[in-house]
C-alpha cells in the first residue's frame, strides 16, 4: 500500500519560521509524529504571525522549505505522509 | 541658511516620502535607502539618492545599523533621520551615528535609554511630579514579593516587562493564581525577546483614554508642547484615527495635561521632538504611559491645527539652533483628525498585502500623505499601513463632515483595505459625540 501524501501550503505570503522564538526549538522535527491542527511553523505577514497547522493525521516527513524563506501565497511548506 | 547638505532618510514608506518633502523645500538633498523589496517604491525615486541596504526581510535592511551606516558614509551624508518605528528608537544606532560623526535627528542616546526601561522611565516620570499608574516600586524579583505587592494594590493587575513594547511582554492577571502562573513566562519572554527579563506590577485601567502630548525642546533648555493629540480609536493596541484637540479635555484639564508633559520632559533632559503618551481613567485621572522618542506617525494631526513642519524643527533642533517659537507664540485653529488606511480585512483585520491596481484619491481639501501610488506592490515584509487621510475644519464637526468626503471621494482596488471601516467611523454616533475609549471599536462592532 502506497503512502499517502499531503502537502502543507501557506495560504498568505511572507518569511516562515520553523520556531516560535529565535532562541527555542523548532515546532517540529522531520521524521516525527504529527495529528492535524499542530503547529508546525509561522509565516510572518506585516508585523503579523500566522499559524502554519498541518491538515491530517501522520509522519512529517520533510520540509520543502528553509528557516527564514520568503514565501509566495500558495506555495508548499512540508509533506506529511499518512500511516 | 541650511541645517544640513545631505540627509539620509533611514526609512520607507509614507515617512520616507514626508522626510523628503521638507528637506526639498529646504534645499536639502536626501538619500534613501530601500530594501530590494522597495526598488520601485515611490519614496526611492523622490529622494536625490538611493542606496540598496540588502534583502526584503527588515533586519536584514531597514534594521542593519551597518549597512545603514555605511550607506550615510558612501553618499556623505551629514545627518540621518530615522523616521519612526526600524531604529528610529535604538540607542546603540544613535551612538554610532555619534561616533561616524554624523548627526542622529533626535534625542540623545542617553534618553533614548530611560524611556526604552519601563522601570526607569517611572522613575524619573515620579520624581518630576508626573503622575504614573499606580504599581510596584521597581523591579519584582520573586513570586512571593509579586503576591505580596498585588495585595496591596488590587487585583485586576498589569504584569509588565520592564523592556517590553509592541504589546509584548504585558499580561493582565485577575488574580494571584493567574499571578503565579504568568510571573515565571512573563520573565522569560522578556529575557528571549528584549534580553532584560526585569519585571513590574501595574494597575490595570480599564476602558481608557489614550492622549499624548507633542512636546518640542532644543539643547538650550527651551521645551514647548504643541497640544495634544486623541488616539483611542484603535485595532489591537494600534491606532486606526487620531484628532485634535481631543473632545475629551476641557481648558483646565487640557493646561494640566500640557503643563505635566513638558515637566517630565524637562525633567529627562529631552531633546528635539517627541511625544509623551497618557491613559486616562473614567474619573478623568490621567498617568504617564511611555514617551516616544521620535516623529509619531500622527504628527499630522499637530501640524494642521498649529500650522508648524516638525520636520523642519526636527532638522532645525538637530542642527544645534534654538526652537523658533516660544510657548506663548504657538497657538491652534480648528479642529485636525487623521484616518490611517490599512491594507487589511476591515473586519478581522488580517493583513492583505498585494498589488494596488487601482487608486482614486480625492483631489483638493485634504492632505494625504500616502507610501503607494496607482500601480504599487504591497509587500508582505512591512507595515500594512499604505497611507494617511488628513482634514482639517474650523470645528469638529466640520472635519468630520470634510473626512466622510474625502473617504467617499477614494477608491482602492486589488487589495483588502479598511477603507469601509474608515467610513463608517466618520458615521458613528458615539464617534460623532466624542464619546469613545481605546475599547470602541471592539465594542461598536462597526462593521458586524
Amino acid at each position: 500500500m502506497s503512502d499517502q501524501k499531503n502537502k502543507v501550503l501557506s495560504p498568505i505570503p511572507g518569511v516562515f519560521y520553523r520556531k516560535p522564538a529565535p532562541d527555542k526549538e523548532v515546532f517540529i522535527h522531520e521524521g516525527a509524529a504529527v495529528k492535524a491542527g499542530d503547529v508546525i511553523g509561522l509565516v510572518e505577514v506585516m508585523k503579523n504571525f500566522y499559524e502554519i497547522k498541518a491538515e491530517s493525521d501522520g509522519v512529517l516527513e520533510s520540509f520543502l522549505v528553509n528557516e527564514e524563506d520568503i514565501l509566495d501565497a500558495g506555495q508548499e511548506i512540508a509533506v506529511i505522509s499518512a500511516r | 541658511m541650511s541645517y544640513f547638505n545631505k540627509v539620509l532618510i533611514a526609512n520607507r514608506g509614507e515617512i520616507a516620502r514626508r522626510i523628503i518633502r521638507t528637506c526639498r523645500r529646504l534645499g536639502i538633498e536626501t538619500v534613501a535607502v530601500y530594501s530590494e523589496a522597495d526598488a520601485q517604491a515611490p519614496f526611492v525615486s523622490e529622494a536625490s539618492e538611493a542606496v540598496c541596504v540588502g534583502p526584503a526581510q527588515a533586519k536584514k535592511s531597514y534594521l542593519d545599523i551597518e549597512k545603514v551606516i555605511q550607506a550615510a558614509k558612501q553618499t556623505k551624508a551629514d545627518a540621518i533621520h530615522p523616521g519612526y518605528g526600524f531604529l528610529s528608537e535604538n540607542p546603540q544606532f544613535a551612538e554610532r551615528c555619534e561616533a561616524e560623526n554624523i548627526v542622529f535627528i533626535g534625542p540623545s542616546a542617553d534618553v533614548m535609554k530611560i524611556m526604552g526601561s519601563k522601570l526607569e522611565a517611572r522613575d524619573h516620570m515620579q520624581r518630576a511630579g508626573v503622575p504614573v499608574v499606580p504599581g510596584s516600586d521597581g523591579q519584582i524579583h520573586s513570586v512571593e514579593e509579586a503576591a505580596a505587592i498585588a495585595n496591596q494594590l488590587g487585583y485586576p493587575l498589569m504584569l509588565k516587562a520592564s523592556a517590553g513594547g509592541g504589546g509584548i511582554g504585558m499580561q493582565l492577571v485577575q488574580n494571584q493564581e493567574e499571578l503565579e502562573k504568568a510571573f515565571h513566562s512573563t520573565i522569560q519572554k522578556a529575557e528571549s525577546f528584549f534580553n532584560d527579563g526585569a519585571v513590574f506590577l501595574e494597575k490595570w485601567i480599564s476602558d481608557p483614554r489614550h492622549i499624548e502630548v507633542q512636546v518640542a525642546a532644543d539643547d538650550f533648555g527651551n521645551v514647548v508642547h504643541l497640544y495634544e493629540r486623541e488616539c483611542s480609536v484603535q485595532r489591537r493596541n494600534q491606532k486606526v484615527v487620531e484628532e485634535s484637540p481631543s473632545p475629551f479635555l476641557d481648558e483646565s484639564l487640557r493646561e494640566q495635561l500640557l503643563e505635566t508633559a513638558i515637566q517630565g520632559a524637562k525633567e529627562i533632559g529631552y531633546t528635539n521632538v517627541g511625544t509623551m503618551e497618557f491613559i486616562f481613567d473614567n474619573n478623568k485621572n490621567f498617568y504617564f504611559l511611555e514617551m516616544n522618542t521620535r516623529l509619531q506617525v500622527e504628527h499630522p494631526v499637530t501640524e494642521e491645527i498649529t500650522g508648524i513642519d516638525l520636520v523642519e524643527w526636527q532638522l532645525r533642533i538637530a542642527a544645534g539652533q534654538q526652537l523658533p517659537l516660544g510657548q506663548e507664540q504657538i497657538s491652534r485653529t480648528g479642529h485636525a483628525i487623521e484616518c490611517r488606511l490599512y491594507a487589511e480585512d476591515p473586519k478581522t483585520f488580517f493583513p492583505s498585502p498585494g498589488t494596488i491596481e487601482q487608486l482614486k484619491l480625492p483631489e483638493e481639501g485634504v492632505r494625504l500623505d500616502f507610501s503607494v501610488t496607482e500601480g504599487s506592490v504591497v509587500s508582505p515584509f512591512y507595515d500594512p499601513m499604505i497611507g494617511k487621510v488628513i482634514v482639517h475644519g474650523a470645528s469638529r464637526a466640520q472635519a468630520i463632515e470634510k473626512m466622510k468626503q474625502a473617504l467617499a471621494g477614494m477608491e482602492v482596488h486589488g487589495l483588502q483595505t479598511n477603507l469601509a471601516l474608515l467610513a463608517s467611523i466618520m458615521e458613528n454616533r458615539q464617534f460623532e459625540e466624542g464619546d469613545y475609549t481605546t475599547q470602541f471599536l471592539e465594542k461598536a462592532k462597526i462593521l458586524s
